[in-house]
């Protein structure tokens, strides 16, 4: 049978971003695809560099709206290692439950742009109306609903008083009722099911060879869990579980942030029981020491990369940014992509587009493009990491 | 034709019993709830503000000693540096503002204050610049 290329996007009513998918179909079947993400170029890597380390952290922090507690979280570990300076330990746990509300928060989200895709709005008003909870107490803790900047470089932003931590452990108990009761729906349903099973397949190997991280690669069965594999703020005293589900589709995705919400949940109340005393902010110079630091974290939608070289000024010479969305992309392809007796139903694209929670924003990278020619091409690491040298010396 | 018919009879009389017993007991818990929204702005009083909300931001002249460190922390040049009979001061135009508070945090004399206002909009620019 012939094939035909549909594109789909850069605006869509079925995707949420910005992403222009070019689909190759054979009837009703995907067989090919090709994505372009460079619509959303923002230029905050270049910004950071006009700013102070300590300027930096609000604009960071607006790299993504969702996961921005994860971003702003990088970026102070990754500054606070130029220091060299023992960081306190109640910052430490403050910092973990502040992040763990952002993830619940994240993944209720999702749930309910999940439903919607399949069509089922019911969960995406409940999902949603829940989230309302978590977002209130991050209001309440940081000052501030979606830029809650409340992880600063030597510390956090505020103490958590007695009172609002009482009042966090009572929206914990609605927050897992809640979760429980959608976990039991996510397992039952028809609805879902029939939209959701079988759709998205990534194998283990694929998972491992595309390098997918966060909940795609634990819904394919690997365990892999920044949190636990290098932990960065309290994680090695919370104790948790690393969730895996073996399905390998959407299914799975959906189980796997499902029961990671009640893994938050339990982090935040041992959190918050075996919170340190003592100060949770020191002050630090405006200027760091020169030298590099790379930092990772377990952002709601999986790894997340920090990388800045110092020279020495309160400025930085470069600062990197590695979204997930950006690594989970080659598992996006993979699952796109018909073979064998998996087979993609054009029906079914935006929900496996949805299954891996994109950020496109966060994500819009350089390509080059010689017009002249028609020719675009990237670089690869070694040859960015060679030609910066020599731009250095 | 028919078959089609029977075939969606068939699913509608399947979901009945269980589903529509479910489904009424959660309409009828939710008939009583609270509801979940807030009619703004008719309803402007019924919006929950925290303490410590990061909103408008407000600055007492009498504690301000001119350190200028305000200016040093602000990421997005909200702050002007002006002097006046008791020396230099800041000038904060909210235009600008992203409501970070860092300005807020650095203050040594907390002549800076971040209130719970939220409504900062305005017609007349002048209105938005903080002296």
């Amino acid at each position: 049978m012939a094939t035909f290329d549909i594109p789909i996007g850069p605006q869509h009513p079925a995707l949420p971003e910005p992403l222009l998918l070019k689909l190759e179909v054979e009837g009703e079947t995907v067989v090919g695809v090709d994505f372009d993400v460079s619509y959303m170029h923002r230029g905050i890597e270049k910004l950071l560099e006009t700013k102070t380390y300590f300027q930096g952290l609000p604009l960071v922090e607006r790299i993504c709206g969702i996961c921005n507690a994860a971003h702003g979280l990088c970026y102070t570990l990754n500054v606070e290692k130029l220091y060299d300076k023992e960081i306190p330990p109640r910052a430490q746990y403050l910092r973990l439950i502040v992040e763990e509300l952002s993830r619940i928060h994240s993944h209720l989200l999702w749930l309910g742009v999940a439903a919607f895709e399949i069509g089922f709005n019911t969960m995406f008003m409940y999902t949603w109306r829940d989230r309302e909870y978590v977002m209130d107490m991050l209001e309440a803790i940081t000052g501030n609903r979606v830029t809650t900047e409340y992880s600063q470089i030597g510390g956090v932003r505020r103490d958590i008083s007695p009172e609002l931590a009482d009042k966090l452990l009572k929206t914990m108990n609605v927050v897992e009722e809640r979760t429980k009761y959608y976990i039991k729906v996510a397992l039952t349903e028809p609805t879902i099911a029939k939209r959701t099973q079988g759709v998205g397949y990534l194998s283990p190997e694929d998972a491992k060879s595309t390098c997918s991280v966060g909940p795609i690669i634990r819904a394919s069965g690997i365990k892999f869990d920044i949190r636990a594999d290098d932990p960065y703020a309290a994680h090695e005293e919370v104790p948790f579980n690393v969730i895996t589900y073996d399905s390998c589709d959407v299914f799975g995705r959906v189980v796997v942030r499902a029961q990671e919400l009640l893994e938050c949940v339990n982090m935040i109340r041992y959190a918050l029981k075996n919170l340190p005393s003592g100060p949770f902010r020191i002050k630090l110079p405006m200027k760091p020491n020169a030298g590099e630091a790379l930092t990772r974290v377990e952002a709601p939608r999986g790894e997340l990369l920090h990388y800045t070289l110092c020279e020495g000024t309160p400025k930085p010479y470069r600062y990197k940014v590695r979204t997930p969305t950006l690594a989970n992309l080659g598992a996006l392809r993979a699952m796109l992509t018909s073979k064998g007796r998996y087979v993609v139903n054009i029906g079914d694209v935006p929900i496996i587009y949805g299954s891996i929670d994109p950020c496109i924003c966060c994500t819009a990278r350089v390509q080059f493009i010689d017009i002249k020619k028609d020719k675009t091409w990237t670089w690869t690491l070694d040859e960015i990491r060679n030609r910066s040298r020599r731009m250095r010396v | 034709m028919e078959i089609s018919i029977t075939f969606s009879y068939n699913t509608v009389f399947d979901c009945e019993v269980d589903d529509i017993m479910s489904m009424l007991s959660e309409l009828l818990r939710n008939l009583f709830k609270k509801r979940a929204t807030v009619l703004y702005p008719e309803e402007r009083d019924k919006v929950h503000v925290p303490e410590g909300y990061r909103g408008k931001l407000e600055f007492y002249r009498e504690k301000c000693i001119g350190c200028t460190l305000c200016y040093q922390v602000c990421p997005s040049y909200t702050i002007e540096i002006v002097v006046d009979e008791k020396g230099k001061r800041p000038v904060f135009n909210l235009a600008r503002c992203t409501y970070c508070g860092q300005c807020e945090d650095i203050c040594p004399t907390k002549s800076i204050h971040l209130t719970k206002q939220f409504e900062v909009i305005s017609l007349d620019k002048k209105d938005l610049v903080v002296k």
